[in-house]
């Protein structure tokens, strides 16, 4: 008799071990989420950051697998097909990430919140039908995990088609009148699940129905925001997936999942609003989607444009003290930046000091830009921030603009009509000469005209970045 | 009424929880400079990949095909996440390292 107890006592004490150290495990995950972003605030240990959270991450997976249990102490099972699906998504994730440009950068980011957004989603609605219908705490919390979930997933993969290219805008007042009713009919849609008290095939279907509902209000969420504003659209369904992942934890009751998703979702949306400032406009503003859809007064436009060709570009840059590239989205289409390095360089074998002036939002996310151009061997200390740039600018021989539009729109300080109006550019129109290098006269993300280019002292040197650059770099080498 | 008490009596670690990570989540992402913001958001990308461990969780449970199919293909998704998140961010500041040694 008293051996039994004894070996029950331990039996106990067993699972206990296993579940505490498993909640342990759990604990130094998240503390080392918390070391990783921390660590990521600062360029010189952002690298070292990023390895801590993967490593809590790996510590969070390998833990679940050898020590969870559920209420009767099973242990997980299947474990043949958790470690092939691991696998295979590991080589295919590394793959991707490893292979894709530089350039593709934010979609690839978006593609991959995508994933973890339907991960989510599928686990909140596979946990529904697990849960009893009485506990209405958890059903509430799967039935917001498959909205949040959905809603991430399949806005992230719009975005990912627009940054792609593969997906234009639809821009219609009604849009504002669908999305609205999209959100209300799947939250009708969770008030009537949250009131049935039985799984029946009409519950069922109604769980698919709000899984549709959600799916299609991501896709009608993003559709109509322009390619300029996908950025503050990533960060904010990135925001999402961590929600969504919290949501998930709640479930489960697992703490790692909750504190790394609110993290996630708390960081997501700071960056969100860092992002809308940089732009001067409101998040609401953003998702309404006004920017470029609405004809305003354009402000005085026209004028007459002034062509230059390769040759005088090259004198005009050679003989100059000062030259400052501002670099933009189409810099990075014609992934010329290695070209710019050159350009750079050669202009600098010639006594010409060269800037390159990046605008907090300059190519499709904060610091793509950065990015781009550290991938090319540009020096850290030639990229200057908007702000340090600006007072230089009247100094400034000759700006360089390539491929970058709206954030040198001197419309945003001098009209007030303008979609833009307000947003902080760089003042390329201050300079004494501007190059600006462009495929041809179409507007800008934001759809506007750019009364920079009509200014005296700018030049249209017309073509695809690339060429054009290395045309001039052939020009100046024969002066 | 009933309700909203239970919901909340039943979560209120998790609730705690929330509450401090959110504030905890502000403090670390305020004062991040620009040219970091982009490797950032992919960092926390990857981390809301945590996803992972429900994925495992179910996977482990399951127990007929339907069940063990529907959650190969989450924990599938979810490692995506991770595993290509974490990977495309330390690309991408691998490239700040390299910058910084010259």
């Amino acid at each position: 008799m008293i051996m039994n107890d004894i070996f029950q006592l331990q039996q106990n004490i067993a699972y206990t071990t296993a579940e505490t150290i498993l909640e342990y495990c759990y604990l130094l995950a998240a503390v080392f989420f918390v070391i990783g972003l921390k660590l990521q605030n600062k360029p010189d240990t952002a690298r070292r950051g990023n390895i801590w959270a993967g490593a809590g991450m790996f510590l969070a997976a390998i833990a679940t697998v050898l020590l969870q249990t559920d209420s009767h102490g099973n242990g997980i099972t299947n474990l043949g097909i958790i470690f092939l699906s691991i696998l295979a998504a590991s080589i295919i994730g590394w793959y991707i990430a490893r292979k894709v440009k530089m350039t593709a950068m934010p979609q690839l980011v978006s593609f991959f919140n995508a994933t973890g957004g339907a991960a989510s989603a599928i686990i909140s609605f596979m946990g529904f039908f697990e849960t009893s219908l009485q506990d209405k705490g958890t059903i509430l919390v799967s039935l917001l995990g498959i909205l949040v979930g959905s809603v991430a997933f399949s806005g992230s993969m719009i975005a990912y088609g627009k940054l792609e290219g593969k997906v234009g805008d639809i821009r219609s007042g009604l849009m504002k009148f669908v999305n609205f009713g999209l959100l209300l009919v799947s939250i009708a849609l969770i008030v009537i699940l949250m009131t049935v008290s039985q799984h029946t095939p009409l519950v069922t279907l109604l769980m698919f129905g709000l899984l549709f509902i959600s799916l299609l209000y991501g896709v009608m969420f993003v559709m109509p925001i322009g390619g300029a504003d996908m950025p503050v659209v990533i960060s904010l369904l990135n925001a999402f997936t961590g929600i969504a992942a919290a949501l998930t934890g709640f479930l489960y009751g697992n703490y790692a999942m909750i504190l790394g998703g609110i993290l996630v979702g708390s960081a997501g949306t700071i960056l969100t609003v860092v992002m809308c400032n940089a732009m001067n406009r409101s998040l609401l503003n953003v998702i309404i989607g006004a920017f470029g859809g609405s004809e305003g007064p354009q402000g005085e436009s026209g004028g007459i444009i002034k062509e230059i060709q390769a040759g005088d570009a090259a004198v005009l840059m050679s003989y100059s003290s000062t030259v400052t590239i501002v670099p933009g989205y189409g810099l990075a289409v014609s992934q010329a930046q290695h070209t710019v390095h050159e350009l750079e360089k050669l202009l600098e074998s010639k006594g010409v000091t060269v800037k390159y002036a990046i605008h907090p939002v300059a190519g499709r996310m904060p610091g793509h830009m950065n990015v781009l151009l550290a991938e090319a061997d540009v020096s850290y200390s030639k990229l200057v921030e908007m702000d340090d740039i600006n007072p230089e600018m009247e100094q400034t021989n000759v700006v360089v603009i390539i491929g970058a539009n709206d954030v040198v729109n001197p419309a945003a300080i001098n009209s007030p009509g303008s979609p833009i109006y307000g947003m902080p550019i760089i003042r390329a129109d201050l300079a004494k000469n501007v190059i600006v290098m462009k495929r041809g006269m179409g507007k800008g993300y934001a759809g506007i005209e750019n009364p920079l280019f009509y200014l005296d002292q700018t030049r249209m040197l017309f073509g695809n970045a690339k060429d054009s650059i290395q045309k001039l770099i052939a020009e100046i080498k024969s002066l | 009424m009933d309700a909203v008490i239970q919901f909340l009596y039943t979560y209120h670690q998790e609730i705690f929880i929330v509450a401090l990570a959110t504030f905890l989540g502000f403090e670390l992402i305020s004062n991040v400079p620009s040219v970091l913001h982009t490797p950032l958001m992919s960092g926390a990308n990857a981390i809301s990949g945590v996803v992972i461990i429900g994925a495992i969780i179910f996977t482990g449970h399951a127990s007929d095909w339907l069940d063990i199919l529907v959650g190969s293909i989450a924990l599938f998704l979810a490692t995506l996440n991770v595993v290509g998140g974490f990977v495309v961010t330390d690309r991408m500041l691998e490239m700040f390292k390299k910058k910084k040694n010259k």
